[in-house]
C-alpha cells in the first residue's frame, strides 16, 4: 500500500513522540521521579518501532523485550498510561505492578515486555499458534534484541516456529550491543539473519533500521509472507545513543560509530523523506507537531504525577484469575 | 454413577479425551504424545483420535514447549503440554517460573495463562539420580501456579480435568510409581472434578495424623492398615495439592490426635513437612502432644545400584516406626 500524506506524517508524530517521551522519562529518571533499577531507553531506534507497527493490522500481535516505552505508544497504548506505569501508579498499564519493562495492552494486542532475555520468544510462537489453531490470519511481530540471539530460546523458538509454520515474524533488533558487548564478541557469525537458514525460515536480511518507510515496507512484505507461509527473519540495523539502561554507561571509543548513526537519525531520515514528496508548507506541520508532542508528553507527566498510588491491597490481586 | 476398575495411567487418558472432546480450545503438545503414543501410554491414541492439529509432537525443547504453551494459552487456547519428566522441565524453569506463574500479576490481570503442565515424576527403578525427583515442592514455591499430584486413579481423574478447566496455569504431576496403580473411576462422567486445592481425608482415625500427597498417601494407608491391627488409629489426609495447599483437614485432625506424621517421597530439606509442621507448632501448639514426625527421601542423590535405590526411599515401615516412635 503507498503511503499518503497522513500516514507519513503520522509516523513522523510517532517517531518525534516516542524520542521526546523518552528523553523525558530519562531525566525524570535522573530526579528520580521515576523510579526502580530499570529504565530502558531506545532513543536511536525508533524507525524500527514505529516502521514495523504501523506496517501491521491492529489484529496482528506485537511483543518485545524490556525496551517497550515506543512499541506501547505506536501499537495505540495512551502515553499517560505508559508514563503513569513508568511511575508506579494505579492508572499505568500494568496498574504500577510492571513497570518499565512490562507495559502490555491486551486491547492494543500488545503482549508485553518482558524482562528475561529471550523469555518472550516461544510466547510469540504460542501466541502465533493460536492463530494457525484456530485459522485466523494473523501475524506476530517479535523484536528480539542482537542480545537474545545467544541463548536457548532464540534456538528453540525459531525452530519450533519452523517445525510448525507459525506466522511468526521475527525480527531482530540489532543495535550492535547486548548490554556491553558487542556482537562480534558474541557471536560465532555476527551476521544474525542468516541464522535463519539453520532453521529453514524465509531469511529477508538485513534492512536499515533508521529507515522508517524502509522498515514499513519490508514488515508489510514480511507479514505477507507469514500470513500465508510461515516464520520470517529480519535483521534490522540500528543504533541506541544511551547506555543499555539509562543508569548505564557508554563506551568513549564509540562516538565515532555513534556519529555515522546519529547522521542518519531516523527523526531526519523521516523528514527528508517527506520533504522530498514537495507536499505543500511541510515546515508548518513538522512544527505543529513538535509542539503536538512537547503537550502530550508534559500531559503524561502531569496525568502520572496526579494519579495515585495502587491500593495496598493489590499486592494480593491478579495473581490467580 | 456407573464405576470401572482401571490404571492411573487410563484414568488420566480418560479424562484427557473427554475434555478434548468437550473443548476444542484443549489441545496437546510434547515431546512424543503423538505418533509415538505418548512415553506412559497416557496419550494412546490420541492421534489418529484427534489428529496433528490437535496432538503436537514436539521438537526437544522443553523450554519452547512452556513458552509457546503459555502464549497459547494467553491468547485463548488450553494446552495441556507434556514435559514427558519433571527432571526435563528444569530445562523450562524460568517459563514456569518467571512467565507462566507471574504473567497474570506483572500485567495487572490483562491475560490469563489457563494451560496444564504434566510431567512423570518420582524416584524409582533405578532410573538413576537425574531422573529421580520428586521436586514439586520447588514449584509450589511460587504464587501464581498451582501445583497438583495425585495418589490414585480417582483423583487422578478429577484433578486432570479440574486443572485442564481451570483458568490458572497448573504444573501437574504423575508419579512413576503409580501409573499402574488400579482404581475405580466413573466409566464416563464428564464433570467429575476434584476442585484444586482440596485435601481428602482418605481414612479416619484419632490416635495419629498422617499427612500425605501422592505415593505418600500410599505408603500412609499401607502403615495405617498394619497399626490398625494394633490398636492404632491412624488418620490419612491426602493434600492432592501442593497450591494451594489445603491445610484445614490437617489441622482439624491434629485437634484430635495431637500428633502427626507427614510422609512423602521428596528429598527432606525444605520439603512439604516441613512447611506443615511449621505450620501446626505456629498455629497449634497447645494440641501438640509429641514432635511432628516427617519421612521422606534421604538427603542424597539416587544411586544405580538397587539397594541403594531402595535404602533411599521412603516406605510404609518407616511411617509405622515414626508413628510408635510419637505414640
Amino acid at each position: 500500500m503507498a503511503l499518503r500524506k497522513e500516514d507519513l506524517l503520522k509516523m513522523y508524530h510517532e517517531l518525534v513522540l516516542i524520542r521526546h517521551f523518552e528523553e523525558v522519562a530519562g531525566e525524570l529518571y535522573a530526579k528520580k521521579e521515576i523510579g526502580g533499577v530499570y529504565l530502558h531507553l531506545a532513543n536511536g531506534q525508533e524507525a524500527v518501532v514505529v516502521g514495523a507497527i504501523n506496517a501491521l493490522r491492529k489484529s496482528d500481535h506485537v511483543i518485545t523485550a524490556y525496551r517497550d516505552h515506543g512499541h506501547a505508544i505506536v501499537r495505540g497504548v495512551h502515553p499517560n498510561a505508559v508514563m503513569a506505569e513508568l511511575f508506579g501508579k494505579a492508572t499505568g498499564t500494568s496498574g504500577g505492578k510492571g513497570g518499565s519493562m512490562h507495559l502490555a495492552s491486551a486491547e492494543h494486542n500488545f503482549w508485553g515486555g518482558y524482562a528475561i532475555v529471550g523469555g518472550h520468544l516461544p510466547i510469540a510462537a504460542g501466541i502465533a499458534l493460536a492463530d494457525k489453531y484456530r485459522g485466523d490470519e494473523n501475524v506476530t511481530l517479535c523484536y528480539i534484541g542482537d542480545g537474545a540471539s545467544n541463548n536457548g530460546y532464540f534456538h528453540e523458538a525459531l525452530n519450533l516456529s519452523a517445525v510448525w509454520k507459525l506466522p511468526v515474524i521475527w525480527m531482530i533488533e540489532n543495535n550492535l550491543y547486548g548490554m556491553g558487548t558487542s556482537v562480534e564478541e558474541s557471536s560465532g557469525n555476527p551476521i544474525l539473519h542468516e541464522r535463519a537458514k539453520a532453521y529453514n525460515l524465509h531469511d529477508m536480511a538485513r534492512v536499515d533500521g533508521q529507515d522508517t518507510v524502509g522498515m514499513y515496507n519490508c514488515i508489510s512484505d514480511a507479514a505477507e509472507h507469514a500470513r500465508k507461509n510461515g516464520p520470517v527473519m529480519i535483521e534490522a540495523m540500528t543504533y541506541r545513543y544511551r547506555g543499555h539502561g539509562v543508569s548505564d554507561r557508554l563506551y568513549a571509543s564509540r562516538s565515532e560509530e555513534m556519529k555515522l548513526f546519529q547522521d542518519r537519525d531516523p527523526i531526519t531520515v523521516m523528514a527528508e523523506y517527506i520533504r522530498a514528496k514537495d507536499y505543500k508548507n511541510i515546515d508548518e506541520e513538522f512544527e505543529k507537531i513538535h509542539a503536538q508532542v512537547k503537550v502530550q508528553v508534559e500531559e503524561s507527566v502531569a496525568f502520572a504525577r496526579q494519579s495515585p498510588e495502587p491500593a495496598l491491597e493489590n499486592i494480593y490481586t491478579n495473581i490467580y484469575v | 454413577m456407573a464405576m470401572k476398575n482401571t490404571q492411573m495411567r487410563e484414568a488420566l487418558r480418560q479424562a484427557l479425551m473427554e475434555e478434548m472432546e468437550r473443548d476444542d480450545r484443549v489441545f496437546i503438545m510434547g515431546e512424543e504424545v503423538g505418533k509415538w503414543q505418548g512415553t506412559h501410554r497416557v496419550t494412546r491414541g490420541f492421534y489418529e483420535q484427534f489428529g496433528e492439529r490437535r496432538v503436537k509432537d514436539s521438537p526437544i525443547s522443553e523450554m519452547a514447549i512452556a513458552g509457546a504453551a503459555i502464549g497459547a494459552a494467553m491468547n485463548g487456547l488450553r494446552p495441556v503440554a507434556e514435559m514427558m519428566t519433571i527432571n526435563f522441565a528444569f530445562l523450562a524453569l524460568d517459563m514456569l517460573i518467571n512467565h507462566a506463574a507471574k504473567i497474570r500479576f506483572m500485567f495487572d490481570g490483562q491475560f490469563k495463562v489457563p494451560l496444564v503442565i504434566r510431567a512423570a515424576s518420582g524416584w524409582g527403578d533405578q532410573a538413576t539420580a537425574s531422573h529421580s525427583q520428586t521436586p514439586e515442592v520447588m514449584f509450589a514455591h511460587f504464587p501464581g501456579l498451582y501445583v497438583g499430584m495425585p495418589s490414585n486413579p480417582l483423583d487422578a481423574y478429577g484433578m486432570m480435568k479440574a486443572s485442564i478447566r481451570d483458568e490458572n496455569p497448573v504444573l501437574f504431576t504423575e508419579s512413576i510409581g503409580l501409573y499402574s496403580m488400579v482404581g475405580q473411576i466413573p466409566e464416563h462422567d464428564t464433570d467429575y472434578l476434584v476442585p484444586i486445592g482440596k485435601s481428602d481425608v482418605k481414612r479416619e482415625g484419632d490416635h495419629v495424623t498422617l499427612v500425605g500427597y501422592a505415593r505418600g498417601v500410599t505408603w500412609a494407608l499401607a502403615a495405617a492398615e498394619a497399626l490398625a491391627k494394633d490398636g492404632i488409629r491412624a488418620e490419612v489426609i491426602d493434600l492432592r495439592w501442593l497450591r494451594p495447599l489445603d491445610l484445614e483437614p490437617v489441622f482439624e485432625s491434629f485437634k484430635k490426635t495431637n500428633r502427626a506424621v507427614i510422609v512423602e517421597e521428596a528429598l527432606p530439606m525444605f520439603n512439604v513437612g516441613a512447611e506443615i509442621a511449621s505450620q501446626l507448632q505456629e498455629k497449634l501448639f497447645d494440641y501438640m502432644d509429641a514432635p511432628i514426625k516427617r519421612v521422606s527421601a534421604l538427603d542424597v542423590p539416587l544411586a544405580y545400584n538397587k539397594h541403594l535405590e531402595l535404602a533411599a526411599l521412603p516406605n510404609a515401615q518407616q511411617v509405622i516406626d515414626a508413628v510408635k516412635e510419637i505414640l
